[in-house]
């Protein structure tokens, strides 16, 4: 099977282009949204519409339900035995919890970078990219070749690496190894990118150049962002969603959640009282 | 503490020291290329018994390497806490397990219930290469429980299916391991003389049908300084020396492998 390169990516930025003005049609639609690790509710009730091609960032001490979140837009927490769900979770409104669906389907939809990077130790910097494509049987040279290349520009890699791409993916920087990553995660083509605190192991260097590429990167993906650094959260993201003990507390568009936010919970939180 | 280093140290030496006392000058190339001469006639080797356990040894890796390692897999990556403290408490068992015990099971199960009644390499095989199973698959099983869970988080997060990213990224990860293992479990049957005793049997001749008795370096050093003849007594010394080699050979070959895995 060799897909056309356009047949691997579903109508999502056409879904998003086409209702164009300020109620762009939201990437997820989430609707009282619940979620149970065993007997341990972590998430409770969370209502939210995360808006296509912007940054979301997701906010709240530790604890308080952010990373489960994150995990929950992607099926990542099912690695976790014995979680349980209420609610429902769409993308561009197709129903992420839906009977019988693969989560492998979901995850090729909405890529996840980690907090600590983690490149495949075994494979080089090319290989690494594309592993994800190669390892769901797509064996175009030329298709694995053009999206190397992409994937790498778009995750502001591709002028550092483009000359030793058969070096492993190991030999890089911790910035660049989590440039990589991202790089790896775009080359699936996904409509959405998670990032659960991408920069909290790396130095202020690398982490700048980290929010700058997620500027780039709004102009083609949603992107929703995990920090626990506020600054971050107010310098990178569109909106932001405050959460504390499981529950969604506020969400509204960053410079009015930072500055003038309507929760005396998000005031205190966002002017370190707490956390 | 220079005392007791000393202590633990002196049988080695001293094993080796009457190996290559006694067998080292029974040692030619004749040793290597000839087959027994019969009782009383000089000279003779036991390439039969060399070659005969290299065809064991890979016989039994093609029993215990799959099954172990599959079972090693399933314990790392697949089986519940309840079901997988049962299984690694039976491989543990089986661990201890005396060898002669696996060569009588095996003797009842293939050999004396044909009415042809054959000892057979495969036999043999089989014998030894149970014995691997629960060594390999418990190195498999630790050494993949290294192999940090965030390379599977993130071929998940890839939308790849749960097999590949065994197959293809944990096993590959872990793969020097897994073949230290491999090599360590193979180091520990080589010598083994009990299972084959009622299994392979030994032939003082070439094996060319492996469903036929077949020579082994440790049966053919068992009969051999049981003999009543001075000649073979150094045959066997001579014989317990190349078996030791060709375990140091792979306890060595263990080593230059774990250190390339530190390395990298």
């Amino acid at each position: 099977m060799e897909p056309p390169p356009t047949a691997t990516r579903p109508a999502v930025p056409a879904a998003a282009t086409k209702t164009s003005g300020p109620e762009e049609s939201p990437a997820f639609d989430i609707r009282d949204f619940s979620l149970w690790y065993g007997a341990r509710q972590a998430l409770d009730n969370v209502t939210i519409k995360i808006p296509a091609r912007r940054v979301t960032a997701i906010i709240g001490p530790s604890g308080c339900g952010k990373s489960t979140f994150l995990r929950a837009l992607n099926r990542m927490h099912e690695v976790t035995p014995g979680t349980k769900i209420k609610g429902s979770l769409r993308l561009f409104g197709d129903d992420l919890y839906g009977h019988g669906l693969d989560p492998a389907v979901v995850r090729r939809r909405v890529g996840m970078v980690f907090q600590k990077s983690n490149p495949f130790p075994t494979m080089s910097i090319e290989e690494n990219v594309l592993v994800g494509l190669r390892l769901n049987g797509i064996r175009d040279r030329a298709f694995l070749k053009d999206r190397l290349e992409e994937s790498l520009r778009l995750a502001a890699l591709w002028d550092e690496v483009k000359d030793h791409l058969r070096r492993p993916g190991v030999s890089l920087s911790g910035g660049q190894q989590q440039r990589l990553c991202i790089a790896r995660a775009l080359a699936v083509q996904p409509e959405v990118l998670l990032m659960d605190e991408p920069c909290s192991a790396l130095d202020p260097l690398a982490t700048s150049k980290i929010e700058e590429l997620i500027q780039h990167l709004r102009e083609k993906f949603t992107v929703v962002i995990v920090t626990h650094n506020m600054q971050q959260a107010a310098r990178s993201s569109d909106k932001t969603a405050f959460f504390y003990l499981g529950r969604l507390i506020e969400f509204d568009d960053t410079g009015k959640l930072f500055t003038s936010p309507s929760n005396p919970q998000t005031e205190a939180y966002v002017l370190g009282r707490f956390g | 503490m220079g005392f007791s280093a000393i202590l633990v140290m002196m049988p080695l030496f001293l094993v080796l020291y009457f190996l290559v006392r006694e067998g080292a000058s029974s040692i030619d190339w004749h040793f290597f290329t000839q087959l027994p001469k019969p009782a009383g006639e000089v000279g003779g080797g036991m390439a039969n018994g060399i070659v005969g356990s290299l065809v064991l040894l890979a016989m039994a890796s093609l029993i215990g390497v799959p099954i172990g390692v599959m079972g090693g897999v399933y314990l790392a990556e697949y089986g519940s806490d309840r079901v997988n403290h049962s299984i690694r408490f039976l491989a543990d068992v089986l661990n201890g397990v005396p060898s002669i015990v696996w060569g009588m099971v095996v003797y009842a199960v293939m050999v004396a219930s044909f009415k042809t009644f054959t000892f057979s390499a495969y036999a043999g095989g089989a014998a030894l290469g149970l014995m691997m199973i629960p060594l390999v698959m418990r190195t498999t099983e630790e050494v993949l429980l290294l192999v940090p869970q965030s390379y599977r988080e993130a071929g998940l997060a890839l939308g790849i299916a749960r097999w590949k990213i065994i197959t293809i990224i944990v096993i590959k990860t872990a793969l020097k391991g897994i073949i230290t293992g491999i090599l360590v479990a193979l180091a520990r049957v080589a010598g083994e003389t009990a299972p084959l005793l009622f299994t392979a049997l030994g032939n003082n001749f070439w094996n060319h049908n492996l469903g036929q008795p077949i020579a082994a370096l440790p049966l053919q050093i068992f009969q051999y300084a049981i003999s009543p003849y001075d000649d073979w007594h150094r045959q066997a010394w001579a014989g317990a020396l190349v078996l030791l080699l060709m375990i140091l050979g792979i306890n060595l070959l263990v080593r230059l492998l774990s250190r390339g895995n530190s390395a990298s």
